[in-house]
């Protein structure tokens, strides 16, 4: 690995929690919840056990020009919008023929999303099926691609260095921040988008995560039914949402004077290699993703003062990943669950996790998991609840995990 | 039938539903393409909006042949029944 310095010069987002990285920190910080009753007739329709999930806070369609909002599936708006926030706030004016702020041929996307437009996808083989093919969108297949999103924010922005859409379900936006990190290091960019974005919101998606029994039926209550490392905990909440980062060479970065969030300065990337959906019950690939992001940033397990967890409310993985977190770190970490607040935003989960993360550090204060009342007394660690924590912190590891085995972690420091 | 205005204004609609083109700036002598930024895939979207507005057909290799706003007018008022 080169020794290429790489930094968050900005940050993006829109989330359950709200339309921008600032009002989504609000919420984790104050303790609000994104999760609701899902308004739609077809939880009743389809008799569906699930009647809760995490939508977004404000209308991607409120944000974008109404054209390009039609060639665009949600997926992909939601991926523009926090790509075009996170390119403003690195101080970037939006690109044009006489001008742009970053060399186009140095400029990568990397942007991963768990599925894509599976709403394109069926939404449009309805009107297949009842109209014929005179009706079908010549935008379906741009639309349902899972590299639409990475594609349309490298043409937005203008970016000829390549663009990437990692798949790897609920690690995709945390493997979209790590092939970013790879693509400076490399030599390929000096600045890359990066994160990751998912919107799959429908009754195909909540029928098929509630027949793999991963996904809370707490409807009567939602503010209360995601709760990572609870007792009470009865599975996650689905939710939609993007994150978008832009990495930056360091010396790049601190020649135009612009704002430092923080550095990334490792990531590790492993696989389970055992079963579709469930973790490896030692956790080997997960101690390996965090063990391996500490050894490549030249840490150690002591340096790391916080964890921003996966922890989805599911039985069995919060326990997993706590037992992992204290193998592969210990129990010293300051640990937190954004997933109590936002529920779980699957491609997205890992780029928003990601931004909190590097907040905690920027900030020094740690928000509270939302909902954990009874800690599991299983889970042996300092799960921050009830109010945030300031804690003085200058490392911090991200975990995201994909069903199909899939383990990442991203270490960042502050500046 | 619609007279030939009757038809401009119509797809000028059209074209603003589709493409964000004001309809004002929708006139006869304007290049789908080169004028008015209209891509390959957003002509499709016009071509089956004008068919079922005008009840005409229109082809592909036809599609291809109508290079300005004035060309698919034209199309129209010959082709609609």
């Amino acid at each position: 690995m080169s020794n290429i310095d790489v930094v968050i010069t900005g940050v993006g987002a829109t989330t359950p929690l709200g339309g921008d990285v600032a009002s989504t920190w609000d919420g984790l910080l104050a303790g609000r919840s994104g999760v609701h009753r899902i308004e739609a007739d077809w939880t009743d329709r389809f008799d569906l056990p699930v009647k809760i999930a995490a939508a977004l806070a404000e209308e991607p369609t409120e944000r974008l020009p109404r054209v390009q909002a039609r060639r665009l599936d949600r997926c992909e708006q939601i991926a523009m919008i926090a790509a075009r926030q996170a390119w403003a706030d690195a101080g970037f004016a939006e690109p044009t023929d006489e001008h742009t702020d970053v060399e186009p041929e140095r400029l990568g996307v990397a942007i991963g999303t768990g599925i894509g437009g599976p709403v394109t996808l069926l939404s449009q083989d309805d009107l297949l099926e009842e109209h014929g093919i005179r009706k079908v969108s010549p935008l379906t297949v741009p639309m349902l691609m899972p590299n639409g999103p990475a594609a349309h924010v490298g043409i937005d922005l203008r970016a000829r260095a390549g663009v990437h859409s990692p798949a790897s379900a609920c690690a995709s936006g945390a493997e979209g921040i790590a092939t970013a990190f790879q693509m400076i290091q490399n030599g390929r960019a000096d600045v890359v988008v990066a994160g990751g974005a998912e919107a799959c919101i429908a009754p195909i998606t909540v029928a098929g995560f509630a027949q793999a029994r991963t996904v809370s039926t707490r409807n009567d209550d939602p503010e209360h039914a995601s709760r990572p490392f609870d007792a009470d905990r009865d599975g996650f909440v689905l939710g939609e949402g993007a994150g978008v980062v832009i990495l930056e060479r360091a010396d790049r970065a601190k020649a135009r004077g612009a704002k430092i969030y923080g550095r990334l300065v490792g990531y590790g990337i492993t696989s389970d290699a055992y079963h579709i959906t469930g973790n490896h019950p030692d956790g080997i690939g997960q101690v390996a993703a965090m063990a391996n992001a500490i050894t490549m940033a030249g840490l150690t397990s002591a340096d790391i003062g916080h964890v921003n967890a996966h922890a989805t409310s599911t039985v069995v993985g919060d326990l997993g990943e706590a037992n992992a977190i204290r193998k592969a770190i210990g129990d010293h970490v300051v640990v937190t669950a954004p997933k109590g607040a936002l529920g779980h935003l699957v491609g997205g989960a890992g780029a928003v996790e990601g931004i909190a993360t590097l907040l905690a550090l920027y900030h020094g204060v740690v928000p509270a998991t939302l909902n954990l009342e009874n800690l599991d007394p299983r889970v042996e660690l300092d799960v921050v609840a009830g109010e945030p924590r300031k804690v003085e912190l200058t490392a911090a590891i991200s975990n995201s995990f994909g069903f199909g085995g899939h383990n990442t972690a991203l270490l960042f420091t502050t500046a | 039938m619609a007279d030939k205005e009757e038809i401009l204004a119509g797809l000028a609609e059209i074209v603003e539903e589709v493409a964000g083109v004001a309809q004002d700036d929708v006139s006869s002598e304007k290049s789908f393409v080169d004028d008015l930024d209209i891509d390959s895939l957003s002509m499709v979207e016009i071509a089956v909006q004008a068919e079922d507005k005008f009840g005409v057909k229109i082809p592909d290799d036809e599609l291809a042949n109508l290079k300005t706003v004035g060309d698919a007018v034209d199309y129209v008022a010959a082709n609609a029944a």
